[in-house]
């Protein structure tokens, strides 16, 4: 039995295909497959050329891969961009009304024209199509179909079915086994960070728009209410981290989030949370850069800019997710270590997590929301006290026995403007402790993921949403994959560890330059290969599987 | 509560004659006064200031503050509003912060009637820096970046603020500090967005207050309700100087409007409410 399926579904901006992309996805969970779903789009709203694949697998998956068995073309661009991409077994579903191939031709188009609906309603003749094609009973078509599709559904479900009978000649070819697993919540990495922040204490989240950020913003707009939080869009990204520090100062958990030119703006207030001590928590989801780059597709390209960004030394986190369940409990990790140590944590992540979809296991019973170090209201209120940790117990405006002093300034403990030379010596101190404060902290938590062959000797070391098809590559081969979660304070004790005795390090990394490869050798690790893609799409598995045969 | 309660144990840096002294008594007065007649609580206080001479006031007086970045003072101090919408929230800016590094802030303040108060230590140069030309300077005003002159008119704020969206447009002269603390008072008491433009003497860059002196007077049967009437006031004088007439100083307009604040919090105030489950909204990405 086949033990994965994948299906390619491309046509024009403008014809639902992230729609297409994302019913498909919950048809092929509902039959108990795990489902990862890879989104390709141009910065265009209408035309251009879109596609989604939809990779089912009966074991878990964190990637897609370029071949593919199944393609659904809903117009003649994606025959030709597409079918080299096929596998030997294979069949294209097309719409006969505007496109020329072999396989099944139905004619979407015109069926839907007949029954006075618009031209996007193809997608959902397609998805009946491609269930009959898989064999799965056509209930199960109704219910996605319902609970995805909320205008004209009645009008959706009559088109799928009459394309679903249609489709007979086809019926069962690629016959799927309905699996007994049961359905996933399928998410994109975005909502598993909005999902995050809310179960880790979030209560405002404020954004500027900017892809592939923007998503987060949506989300929890979309539902704020019944995640009892409210949203803001305030007139930049300068206003965006400037309320949310308001917000943060007033002891409001609030998030922000980005894509790289507007975390260029907030970096003068990235300092400010250094110096003023302010939780600020910031998604920097990475898209393909220097300036306005290549705003829908993806990099890693910003890793140093999020460890280096803002003047001056502070403290500061720097935590990157590389999958579904990762995006969501680092989120709650990134407010918990803003809160306990006052400080700005940045969540790194990108367009290839940020916008693909997974099927996700979250157990909320799990997260823990760190209580913050707060003043027990006794004596006099120094918002910058010096302690042995160097954090400070937090106060609030509004509170009767304390007088709140934020500055932005070297200041004393009460929070007063200085230029005395000791206690501008003391601040550094104090913020030098903090880091001393936070690595201690990391050291209780883990830092590094470990896959594949732990013994092998043959190391591939990933950051972020690269590690989905590091991963399955190392299993193929039987090796071994680490992938440090924290990137600042960087978990060195836990990496030299794992990487002591290796004969290989391979470095693989999705921007020009090697980012992570460079960082360890500063730190004194070698790195002996380095794997690098800067197309602006992410590794396939089949890909990168042929980069590391030749290496081997 | 007397003023002296709200002094702290900082040494005071502005030149002997500064105009900010007059805006530091006012602010501090007013915060006795409404504290006396009960209108606000001194916790519930929260000041806010740019960077710049201005801005050192923050220092001086003893209440919750957030000595925030040049330019940005309506960002941090819509986010505190926006917490803890019982805090009385005061921003204190200069010319250059509010009226060049930041505008577009507080014109969004202004256009989404956020419940704040700005207070401009309107100053005309950039004084910290050592007197260059601000957004307000006259045209040809000789500041070290402009030796032969700033080569742009000035903007006036007022108007600005008018088109903007502010509910409440005053303008004061720090040479009249008790005029000055009454519309502090007033500004912090309206609900919604509140510009004070303050005409600032810089004994040591620009002095002006001869100038105001002879040239500022008091609005007087004036229907600060029409926005109309309030145009033409604001444009009796366009911060030109060597120009003939006078300079009206009071609350130009004053409008009721729903807040920034009241809109997005609706009636829930999230922040009293739990960490939601999240099984229903789960299930349905599980359909
Ligand atoms: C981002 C940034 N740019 C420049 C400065 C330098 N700077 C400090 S104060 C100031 C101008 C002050 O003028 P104003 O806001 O009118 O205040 P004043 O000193 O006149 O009270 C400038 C340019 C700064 N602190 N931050
Ligand atoms: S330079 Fe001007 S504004 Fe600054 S303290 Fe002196 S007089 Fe006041």
């Amino acid at each position: 039995m086949q033990k994965e399926y994948s299906v390619l579904v491309g046509g024009q901006a403008g014809d639902g295909i992230k729609q297409a992309g994302n019913t498909i996805a919950r048809l092929l969970n509902r039959v108990g497959y795990w489902v990862f779903v890879y989104e390709d789009y141009p910065s265009i709203i209408r035309g251009g050329h879109n596609f989604a694949i939809i990779r089912a697998h009966q074991q878990k998956i964190l990637a897609h891969t370029d071949k593919i068995d199944i393609l659904i073309a809903l117009n003649q661009d994606t025959i030709e961009k597409h079918s080299e991409r096929l596998k030997e077994k294979h069949l294209i579903i097309f719409d006969s009304s505007s496109t020329k191939a072999e396989g099944l031709g139905l004619p979407l188009g015109e069926i839907v024209k007949n029954k006075g609906l618009p031209q996007i309603v193809r997608n959902t003749a397609a998805l009946g199509a491609l269930a009959s094609v898989l064999g799965i009973e056509f209930s199960i078509v109704e219910d996605v179909i319902k609970s995805s599709i909320k205008k004209k559904t009645k009008e959706n479900i009559e088109v799928a079915k009459e394309v679903y009978d249609r489709a007979k000649k086809f019926e069962n070819s690629f016959k799927l086994s309905v699996l007994k697993n049961q359905p996933k919540p399928l998410l994109t990495g975005n909502e598993a960070i909005a999902l995050g922040a809310v179960k880790g204490g979030l209560k405002l989240y404020i954004a500027y728009p900017m892809t592939p950020a923007s998503s987060i913003l949506h989300y929890l707009a979309e539902h704020e209410d019944e995640l009892n939080i409210a949203t803001v869009h305030p007139e930049n990204e300068i206003g965006v981290i400037g309320m949310a520090q308001g917000a943060a100062y007033a002891g409001i958990k609030t998030m922000i989030g980005t894509s790289g030119g507007g975390f260029a703006l907030m970096t003068e207030h990235l300092s400010l949370a250094g110096q003023a001590e302010i939780p600020t928590v910031c998604v920097l989801s990475q898209r393909p850069a220097p300036a306005t780059g290549v705003p829908t597709y993806t990099a890693q390209g910003d890793l140093f800019f999020a460890l280096h960004a803002g003047h001056g030394d502070f403290a500061r986190v720097v935590v990157a997710p590389g999958d579904i369940e990762e995006a969501f409990y680092l989120t709650v990790e990134a407010l918990n270590l803003a809160w306990q140590f006052q400080v700005p944590v940045i969540l790194l992540c990108d367009k290839h997590l940020s916008e693909s979809t997974f099927s996700a296991e979250f157990d909320e019973s799990k997260i823990v929301v760190e209580s913050p170090k707060l003043w027990k209201g006794e004596g006099e209120y120094r918002k910058y006290v010096l302690t042995k940790d160097g954090v400070s117990p937090l106060a609030f405006p509004g509170d009767e026995k304390a007088t709140v002093k934020s500055n932005s300034y070297e200041c004393d403990e009460f929070g007063i403007t200085t230029e005395d030379p000791q206690l501008v010596t003391k601040g550094h101190e104090k913020r030098l402790k903090k880091m001393k404060t936070i690595e201690n902290e990391l050291k209780k938590k883990e830092t590094v993921k470990i896959y594949g062959n732990p013994k092998s000797d043959v190391v591939l070391i990933t950051w972020g949403s690269t590690k989905g098809a590091v991963e399955e590559v190392a299993q193929t081969y039987n090796l071994k994959v680490v992938q440090p979660l924290y990137l600042e304070p960087f978990p060195i004790w836990d990496l030299r560890k794992h990487l002591e005795g290796a004969k290989k390090i391979i470095g693989v990394e999705v921007n020009s330059t090697g980012q992570l490869c460079n960082l360890l050798e500063f730190k004194g690790l070698k790195v002996d290969e380095r794997i690098l893609k800067y197309d602006g799409r992410p590794f396939t598995v089949d890909e990168l599987e042929e980069k590391i045969k030749k290496i081997l | 509560m007397k003023i002296e309660d709200l002094k702290t144990y900082t040494e005071n840096t502005w030149c002997p004659g500064c105009g900010n002294f007059g805006i530091e008594f006012a602010a501090k007065q007013a915060f006795v006064e409404l504290i006396n007649e009960k209108k606000i609580k001194r916790e519930d206080i929260v000041i806010l200031s740019g960077i710049g001479c201005h801005a050192k006031i923050v220092d001086y007086i003893n209440v919750n503050s957030f000595y925030s970045l040049h330019g940005r003072v309506p960002a941090p101090a819509t986010g505190i509003k926006i917490a803890n919408p019982e805090l009385s929230i005061l921003g204190f800016a200069g010319d250059g912060d509010a009226y060049g590094e930041g505008l577009v802030h507080l014109i969004f303040a202004a256009k989404r009637n956020s419940d704040i108060t700005m207070v401009i230590h309107n100053n005309r140069n950039y004084a910290l820096t050592t007197g260059q030309f601000s957004p307000t300077s006259p045209k040809g005003f000789p500041g070290r970046s402009t030796p032969k002159g700033s080569p742009e008119p000035p903007l006036n704020p007022l108007e600005l603020m008018l088109v903007s969206g502010a509910t409440f447009v005053a303008r004061a002269f720090t040479g009249n500090p008790n005029h000055l603390k009454e519309i502090i008072k007033q500004a912090i008491l309206h609900k919604g967005f509140s510009f004070i433009d303050v005409l600032q003497p810089c004994v040591t860059y620009y002095n002006t207050f001869e100038f105001y002196r002879k040239t500022v007077y008091e609005l007087k049967d004036h229907d600060s309700s029409s926005r109309e009437a309030a145009m033409k006031k604001v444009k009796k004088w366009n911060y030109l100087d060597g120009e003939k007439g006078k300079i009206p100083i009071g609350i130009f307009y004053q409008v009721k409007k729903p807040t920034f604040e009241e809109i997005i919090l609706k009636e829930k105030k999230p922040y009293g409410l739990p960490i939601p489950s999240l099984k229903k909204l789960l299930k349905r990405h599980n359909s």
